[in-house]
């Protein structure tokens, strides 16, 4: 409704903004991704293989599951199943994200930029004031994205290389990443200490005891998680403000 | 590794559709309560159970690895970030596994 002139420069600040956004998601997603390529090599992927694996599904959560189940050689449901539980989340963001975004953030562009909601990139567009317009959005992904990829490329090339048992050590970073995100939530909130106390104590059982430790990694972590998670939303429902953060 | 491409597509796909049909579809909030706290627990339940007791088994030595996980809780429990907290879990369960080997 402004001045052409005016508009114009708005739109490429739109798009430099989301860049600078995305910055610190950006390097935040190398070094992830990086453990993440080291993982996936020392449990038997080829590099180019965890490369194909980031480029169509930048997640890393619904990712490391997804190579868990590849090297057990599990069943194709129990890929679908496990990706569909573990990335559920995203349904939930990308709800909200449509509440927000712009009247010219039309059904392409979601369709595009849709593959790119991840729990970081949902958290900076939904704290950003006022609507989020599609440049924006697509300024936001380029870092992250480029982090994530290039990271997961370093990563699983290098750990082609290096000796063996340095990268089977390196193969707990994934796992350190993990705990990094997890503990300081869990030390602050009780009721996510008691949900997830749950879910590690179910992980265990499913782990080791006779009859349940015939079940496969990929349903493990389904059965863990969503038991876990079905017992805290009833016992601890979340308050409107608190949900998702991201 | 003859079905890496169908492992693939299929992640792809799922993945793909759980992100993109809601952000096409929805125009309404998720009402109930029950889902969006489980929704909200999710992240947490899912990244502890894959994590545990899995880690004790990624570095082929199982005192290695515990050692790894012991420093990896006690810095993330200090607050220190994701980087620092993974590089000095690695490198503890790499020299613990050089000792005990």
């Amino acid at each position: 409704m402004g001045l052409q002139k005016e508009n114009h420069t708005y739109i490429r600040n739109e798009f430099l903004q989301g860049i600078g956004d995305g910055s610190a998601i950006g390097i935040g997603y190398l070094s992830v991704s990086f453990t993440f390529g080291i993982a996936a090599v020392s449990s038997g992927l080829n590099w180019w293989q965890a490369f194909v694996v980031s480029l169509m599904n930048l997640t890393s959560a619904g990712q490391f599951a997804g190579i868990t189940i590849m090297v057990s050689l599990g069943t194709y449901i129990e890929m679908a199943v496990s990706q569909f539980v573990i990335n559920l989340r995203y349904a939930l963001m990308s709800i909200s994200l449509s509440q927000k975004v712009d009247r010219d953030f039309g059904w392409q562009k979601k369709m595009i930029l849709g593959f790119a909601v991840t729990d970081e990139i949902f958290a900076v567009a939904l704290s950003r004031k006022g609507e989020v317009s599609g440049r924006y959005f697509a300024g936001l992904t380029v870092l992250p994205l480029l982090g994530w990829n290039l990271g997961t490329l370093a990563g699983a090339v290098l750990g082609d290389i290096l000796p063996e048992n340095l990268v089977s050590a390196l193969g707990l970073a994934i796992y350190g990443m993990f705990i990094a995100i997890v503990v300081p939530v869990v030390k602050e909130n009780k009721k996510i200490r008691i949900i997830v106390f749950f879910a590690v104590f179910l992980s265990f059982c499913l782990y080791y005891l006779p009859g349940l430790k015939n079940i496969s990694s990929g349903f493990a972590i389904i059965i863990a998680s969503v038991i876990a998670s079905g017992a805290g939303a009833w016992l601890f429902p979340v308050e409107e403000e608190e949900e998702v953060k991201g | 590794m003859n079905h890496f491409w169908i492992y693939v597509i299929i992640m792809f796909g799922v993945t793909y559709l759980v992100r993109v049909l809601p952000f096409v579809v929805f125009r309404e909030k998720i009402k109930s309560r029950y889902i969006r706290s489980f929704l909200a627990y999710i992240p947490y339940t899912v990244l502890g159970a894959m994590t545990f007791p899995a880690v004790f088994y990624a570095t082929g030595s199982l005192p290695g690895a515990m050692a790894g996980v012991f420093v990896a809780l006690v810095l993330a429990y200090r607050g220190k970030g994701l980087f620092p907290v993974a590089v000095f879990a690695s490198g503890t369960a790499f020299l613990a596994g050089w000792f005990f080997m």
